[in-house]
């Protein structure tokens, strides 16, 4: 084992124990904080990857926006106002019958077809053909993303405010 | 070397666990996260075939995704605190004036 | 080189780093007493040493003998987490920002850097997303009204002024054509600094810079009068401490972080004309930069004991209707630049 599968095992450790915690646990500010370790540990997996730019961007919009609102919304429903919230588990049977079926189908197809194994080459950095993709093929996709955040802007900012 | 299939079981645990919390859990933020879980699971296969395929148009779907969460997280979040606003609760089973 | 040098070369300069950090921060905790006593026609610290310079000494010890209390109602390890996350944040934005050329020492090729990495400018937006979490998860877990307060006001502060500084960067970016600091500096050779040749980028960073760092005029997460402390309200002893040292850390951060982007990091103009060895024209290169950031750090003092607070709405005025607009302005002029010049 090399350093780079240690590095790996443990990012992907951190990874599934977080995103346990972060459906199982009752606080609800544990598992925001829970998902943070998670969002913390993919960004970390795609600059093992070799995607330096995605990790970086993983980490300013995901932690630094993201996750920022879902606190907020934590906050501003949870605390303040004292009022209890539920956060049980229900429907056991249904639910677990329903997942097990999709992890099922999901490990059949990982293991059931032979992946294309070859060695990672780690890249000089992404950025470069990234822009270019971005700004050529995928110009039309990238006005669109434009426009649904702009859409999403004014929206969110309509509905809060009453 | 790391197998491509370890990335991908990661990712099918991530997914398969965003799955129980959505199906499961009934506060809406806590659904929400679980939603963001999946979103990411999503995103990881994206960019681990990106880089066993040497290609890094996957990757860019993954930014694609991440401006659509963006914009998901924002409108979710005040739909969240509106309901809230009005009904003093986010309990996704409590929140049924819809309901015949 | 092999891997070995790497590694001790790359702790050295860690080592010293870290060392004149912690230094500069203590000693600007001083500075700051002894401006402000100025600025107010006081005497200031003058009790400990020669001028009161060990006074900095003083305070850490008596930081380090008080009680740590921990409030009933806090969180327990999200409150103790808070400071260290704030603490990790300020330390390792350092790690990317270039004092100087690269030099030879002992016949060794060393980049006074600690990480050139490809990514620098991206890795700093980062982490300051980062450093909100130390302030939200400090409000929160204190379980204190003040401290909540402190932390919403603070991390909406931050996020909202976020989007003018990654504008303003933009346009730097825009300008030098790489995202490495070092390249940044490089590109500004001559007087081709980003200050002149962008100022309203300038200006829009500098702000954004001061709201990020929590400083006055934007220092609503604290704001004493209203908020008794803001976000730290219910910290003490050497973890208030974590958050005191954070504070003045990120305020060198901001320096020079303004000086690799907009004033020519360890650049003097014109000095290669001079015909000067080359070890002279380092020394010189490293004594400006360190000069550039007394000069920017003792401007932002000077600002905090100058101008009054805002209040919360004209915050957030400020930043969303004037300076978001004024940074889109700027990176349009960049862009309308380039195309001339090219």
């Amino acid at each position: 084992m090399n350093l780079y599968d240690i590095i790996f095992y443990l990012f992907a450790i951190i990874t599934i124990v977080s995103a346990t915690f972060v459906v199982f646990t009752k606080n609800i500010v544990y598992a925001a904080y829970n998902l943070l370790l998670t969002l913390f540990g993919i960004a970390g997996l795609y600059v093992l990857l070799g995607a330096d730019f995605i990790g970086i961007v993983q980490l300013i919009i995901y932690v630094g926006g993201i996750l920022i609102l879902i606190l907020f919304g934590v906050m501003l429903t949870n605390k303040i106002t004292d009022v209890p919230i539920k956060s049980g588990v229900l429907q056991v049977i249904p639910a677990s019958i329903g997942v097990g079926m999709l992890a099922g189908i999901l490990i059949l197809i990982v293991t059931n077809i032979s992946w294309r194994n070859m060695e990672l080459t780690v890249p000089e950095s992404t950025i470069g053909s990234l822009g270019m993709l971005l700004m050529n093929e995928y110009i039309l996709i990238f006005e669109l993303l434009g426009m649904l955040l702009l859409i999403a802007l004014i929206g969110a900012a309509n509905i809060a405010r009453k | 070397m790391i197998p491509i299939e370890h990335y991908l079981f990661l990712s099918s645990f991530m997914f398969v666990t965003g799955v129980v919390g959505v199906i499961t859990r009934r506060n809406a933020i806590v659904v929400f996260m679980s939603i963001e879980l999946m979103l990411n699971s999503a995103n990881l296969v994206f960019v681990t075939f990106s880089s066993y395929l040497g290609n890094v148009t996957g990757q860019l779907v993954v930014f694609f995704v991440m401006a659509v969460a963006a914009a998901e997280a924002a409108v979710g979040l005040a739909i969240i605190i509106a309901i809230f606003r009005n009904k003093l609760t986010v309990n996704l089973d409590e929140i049924n004036i819809l309901k015949w | 080189m092999e891997i070995l040098q790497i590694a001790v070369i790359t702790l050295v300069k860690i080592l010293i780093v870290v060392t004149l950090m912690l230094l500069t921060v203590s000693y600007l905790v001083y500075f700051e007493r002894k401006i402000s006593a100025w600025a107010q026609n006081r005497v200031g610290p003058n009790r400990v040493g020669p001028a009161g310079l060990l006074q900095p000494f003083a305070d850490v010890f008596k930081l380090l003998l008080k009680e740590d209390i921990v409030p009933f109602a806090a969180t327990k390890s999200i409150h103790t987490l808070a400071p260290m996350l704030a603490l990790f944040v300020a330390f390792t934005t350092y790690a990317v920002i270039p004092i100087g050329p690269s030099v030879e020492i002992f016949g060794y090729k060393v980049d006074l850097v600690v990480a050139d990495v490809n990514m620098g400018i991206l890795y700093i937006l980062a982490l300051t997303s980062v450093g909100v979490y130390a302030i939200t998860f400090s409000g929160w877990s204190s379980g204190s009204k003040y401290s909540l307060l402190g932390g919403v006001r603070s991390s909406a502060q931050m996020i909202s002024y976020e989007i003018s500084m990654g504008f303003s960067i933009a346009g730097v970016l825009l300008f030098a054509e790489s995202l490495r600091p070092v390249a940044i500096v490089n590109a500004q050779s001559g007087l081709m600094w980003n200050a002149f040749v962008q100022p309203i980028g300038f200006i829009t960073f500098v702000v954004a810079a001061f709201a990020e760092t929590n400083r006055l005029p934007f220092d609503l997460p604290e704001a004493e009068p209203e908020l008794v402390g803001g976000y730290h309200t219910e910290y003490s002893s050497m973890k208030f401490a974590g958050f005191f040292l954070a504070e003045y850390a990120n305020m060198i951060i901001a320096s020079a972080m303004i000086i690799t982007l907009y004033l020519g990091g360890w650049q003097v103009p014109y000095i290669e004309k001079l015909g000067l060895p080359d070890y002279a024209v380092v020394l010189i290169q490293v004594t400006a930069f360190f000069v550039k950031m007394g000069v920017l750090l003792f401007f932002i003092i000077w600002v905090r004991w100058s101008l009054p607070r805002f209040r919360y709405d004209q915050l957030m005025d400020l930043g969303w209707k004037v300076m978001f607009p004024l940074s889109l302005l700027n990176l349009i002029w960049v862009a309308i630049l380039i195309m001339i010049m090219n």
